[in-house]
């Protein structure tokens, strides 16, 4: 006993040190950084950070790139470029305000980041916008020639005769695209839909524009703009989405460029792209008024808030993996629940997280129960292992697919998010189960099977909680405490609470105490 | 001294004193996590495994050093050789196909007669040639192996069941399971099979499990599912009357066994065939808890005794199966 306490003083020494270091970078961050240990009263902000990528062939380069100003429901905060060698200046021109970049030579892939932090702020009408509502000059209205013209003019009368004023028309005649097919297709083949709406809408009068829109929703990477119309009635506008007619901007939009500019102009290079990534913040109000205030990384400033967006949008969840693989540590360790592969329930939260509780919850029961039924096909054909889970990894993706599609066509676009499930982990979840079954039966399966639903919910419950996303995004500290707490865990040798049920037979059947107490 | 103090503090509180996890371990029962912290991971050199998991492995160890096994009349390794087996089963009117790295008795088949081509299961269901070879391709696939490894088929003879226990027993032959920590033989069970549990010895399954007395081979206590019971389900034999003869030869039987693979906390299961005497079954790097249950006695008592021998290992076989009847020896029953 003495001896055994010896050997693990090293041990308790480095849990000691985890904790101290974890606590100690913890407070340092709350302390210097004056990061709220709760998420408390709080601001929105968005995040959103352009990657432009092109190639430079040696030449002087200029890019000029459209960035986004005050609008109705966002102010800009803040604004930062990460453009090393680069000159910048932010210009603005009568096609709205733009950051310039510029170099005498580059060669080779170039990437520059331009990120904007914007607050969302209520809706309170347009005044003070005004170079939102200014209405641009009508578009020169050509509409092409002969076949074109034709087309168009049937389209807009058509549109015209069902509409009031400039908002319907602009309705109708979107809708007129849809109905219209084939003059539709014909008119695509010159320009693009908006552009057609824009020359249109300016034919019957109505001045009107594109706009490049930007959907904000927290974590997404790889993002491009959507081309929105813009559609004035005196000091009045709306926004149309030009594919489907509907009217008005979502909470979680904003204009990125809103004045008939290009959003990239790009002198001494080629193959240019932009991407964007968006990160969603709560901040507190009383740190949102020092916001302002040095961005330089400080010394110690030990967080991810130094890495550019696209890495922390993918750090948010990274991060909290641990917290479900702790859950998982704990069910195991402290009360003996069973799950088929260890890991497998945290897996599915962050799926969960990811697609949505009900989506999520259908596609997996859905792909499971099928996967379980061809599974017991396969094993009928007396399969080696291999080839027996590759051919259930490929019946997982015919079925995700399959119910994407039929997601899709019966218009719940939720439904298109099953795609985030890990499949090649639902792949052996299928096979282990199928074993159980045949081994064990039924029975078992449903209970390992709704073991690990049950820790898959309840590591979802954790993880979408505001506190627990708040602290783990904001403190790196605590994954040194959460190492040291699965230390500890892992050298638990008590009992666990399903065997204190299992030995109850043990306790009642003699009073007596044994003499070894 | 801190010990002392804990004890009287939680004495004190008749809540904490209640509690389960408290008496549990007062009375000395090992749980999971100490089973695997303690003494597996401590005791069982990974390394090791292979020898206990993979049952020719253990069978080949076995006869290396002279320990009795059932007869191994053949091995199917390939999908190719399974068209063969009828050859190989040849004129053989009983014998026992079994995965050699199954676990829990998963993917045993018992033929226990045949009638010309017609062959019969232990409990009488038909079987034919084809079923059988379908059974050891799934067992060449991997399907009872663990983690789905491929395997491969082991063809034995049949163990006879001794007439003495006959009536302890319901379409299988009764096994003993045997703990030996560090050579030392710990706490002992005999497992009955059942209809309940299909032929099958193992207690989760439904089997019954009767503790056995170190000293002297006879029954303490039954248990079937966790639940004490007096008489076998199917047979109505009184299950206190069972004594295992032989018992001090099956202990040092057990302690060979140990001493060969080199593993520290193993489960030895024998059996007593009726012509060969004490044979070794199987051995299990990780023997379950439910032992406990069977003998109404916790192990940890018994594993600490034998941790305050000093190099037990090298005490002689005789001198260990002494000491577990002195000292392991059950409470003479009231």
């Amino acid at each position: 006993m003495v001896a055994a306490k010896r050997s693990r003083t090293p041990f308790y020494l480095l849990i000691l040190v985890l904790v101290a270091a974890g606590v100690g970078l913890t407070w340092h961050r709350h302390v210097a950084f004056d990061v709220p240990w709760l998420p408390g009263e709080k601001k929105r902000i968005w995040s959103v950070e352009a990657k432009v990528e092109f190639t430079a062939v040696g030449d002087p380069v200029k890019l000029s790139l459209a960035v986004p100003q005050k609008q109705p429901g966002f102010e800009v905060l803040g604004e930062h470029t990460a453009s090393p060698g680069y000159g910048l200046a932010f210009v603005d021109t009568p096609s709205g305000r733009r950051a310039e970049w510029s170099i005498r030579r580059a060669t080779g892939k170039q990437t520059l980041y331009y990120r904007v932090d914007m607050l969302e702020k209520k809706f309170t009408g347009l005044n003070g916008d005004e170079h939102l509502v200014v209405p641009p000059p009508l578009a020169t209205h050509t509409l092409g020639d002969g076949p074109h013209r034709t087309a168009a003019q049937n389209i807009l009368q058509q549109a015209r005769s069902r509409s009031a004023d400039a908002y319907t028309l602009a309705r109708e005649l979107i809708q007129e695209f849809k109905i219209q097919p084939q003059s539709a297709q014909f008119l695509l083949q010159k320009q693009s839909r908006s552009r057609w709406l824009v020359e249109l809408l300016a034919q019957a009068g109505v001045p009107a524009r594109e706009v490049y829109v930007l959907d904000l929703e927290d974590g997404r990477r790889n993002q491009t703009l959507n081309t929105y119309l813009q559609v004035f009635d005196k000091q009045e506008y709306q926004l149309f989405d030009p594919r489907t007619g509907r009217q008005g901007r979502r909470d979680n939009q904003i204009m990125w460029e809103y004045q008939s500019g290009a959003l990239l102009d790009l002198i001494g290079g080629r193959g240019s792209s932009v991407h964007f990534s968006i990160l969603e913040q709560e901040v507190p109000i009383t740190q949102l008024l020092q916001r302002e205030q040095s961005v330089t990384p400080a010394f110690l400033d030990f967080s991810i808030h130094s890495l550019p967006l696209e890495e922390q949008t993918l750090f948010k969840s990274i991060l909290l993996i641990p917290v479900g693989v702790l859950l998982v540590v704990f069910m195991r360790i402290f009360i003996g629940l069973k799950t088929s592969g260890t890991f497998m329930p945290v897996l599915i939260a962050i799926a969960f997280i990811q697609t949505s509780l009900v989506v999520g919850l259908v596609g997996f029961l859905l792909v499971l129960s099928i996967g379980l039924i061809i599974r017991s096909y396969l094993s009928k054909l007396n399969l080696l292992l291999v080839a027996r889970i590759s051919a259930v990894i490929i019946s997982v993706i015919i079925i995700i697919a399959s119910f994407s599609v039929l997601a899709f066509m019966i218009g719940l676009s939720e439904g298109l998010k099953i795609t985030f499930f890990p499949m090649i982990i639902l792949s052996w979840t299928i096979e282990r189960m199928s074993i159980l079954w045949e081994e064990e039966g039924p029975k078992q399966v449903l209970v390992q099977g709704g073991g690990s639903l049950f820790v898959a919910l309840l590591a979802y419950g954790l993880m979408v909680n505001d506190v627990v996303r708040h602290i783990t995004f904001n403190f790196i500290g605590l994954q040194l405490i959460f190492m040291a707490l699965v230390l500890i865990l892992g050298s638990y040798t008590g009992y666990r609470l399903f065997e204190l049920r299992r030995f109850k037979p043990l306790l009642a059947r003699d009073n007596t105490p044994s003499s070894d107490a | 001294m801190l010990a002392k103090l804990a004890n009287k503090l939680i004495d004190g509180i008749p809540f904490v004193r209640n509690m389960a996890a408290v008496q549990l371990h007062r009375k000395g029962i090992l749980g999971m996590n100490r089973r695997n912290a303690q003494y597996i991971s401590p005791n069982n050199a990974r390394y090791l495994f292979p020898l206990v998991d993979d049952k020719l492995q253990t069978k080949k160890l076995a006869i290396e050093n002279g320990v009795n096994v059932p007869t191994l009349l053949g091995v199917v390794d390939n999908q190719h050789d399974v068209s063969m087996l009828s050859e190989l089963v040849g004129g053989l009117d009983s014998f026992c196909i079994k995965p050699a790295k199954g676990s829990g008795g998963k993917g045993i088949l018992i033929i226990a007669r045949r009638e010309g081509d017609q062959f019969f299961r232990s409990n009488g269901q038909p079987i034919s040639m084809s079923d059988i070879e379908r059974h050891v391709s799934n067992i060449l696939a991997g399907l009872f192996s663990l983690g789905g490894a491929t395997d491969v088929a082991m063809m034995e003879s049949l163990i006879v069941v001794e007439p003495e226990f006959k009536n302890y027993s319901y379409e299988g032959v009764p096994d003993i399971r045997v703990i030996v920590f560090r050579g030392v033989p710990v706490m002992a069970m005999m497992r009955l099979s059942c209809a309940a549990s299909h032929g099958k010895a193992n207690l989760h399954q439904g089997a019954v499990g009767v503790g056995i007395d170190m000293a002297t081979g006879n029954a303490v206590n039954a248990v079937q599912r966790d639940k004490p019971v007096k008489y076998h389900p199917d047979t109505e034999q009184d299950l206190m009357q069972l004594n295992i003869p032989h018992w001090h030869q099956l202990l040092e039987l057990a302690c060979e066994c140990a001493d060969m693979t080199g593993l520290g906390y193993l489960g030895v299961d024998l059996v007593i065939d009726a012509n060969m005497g004490p044979v070794l079954l199987e051995l299990n790097a990780r023997p379950g808890l439910s032992i406990q249950i069977a003998n109404s006695a916790g192990l940890v008592p018994r594993l600490k005794a034998v941790e305050g021998l000093s190099r037990p290992e090298r005490m002689s076989i005789k001198r260990r199966v002494e000491f577990a009847g002195k000292h392991f020896s059950a409470k003479p029953l009231l």
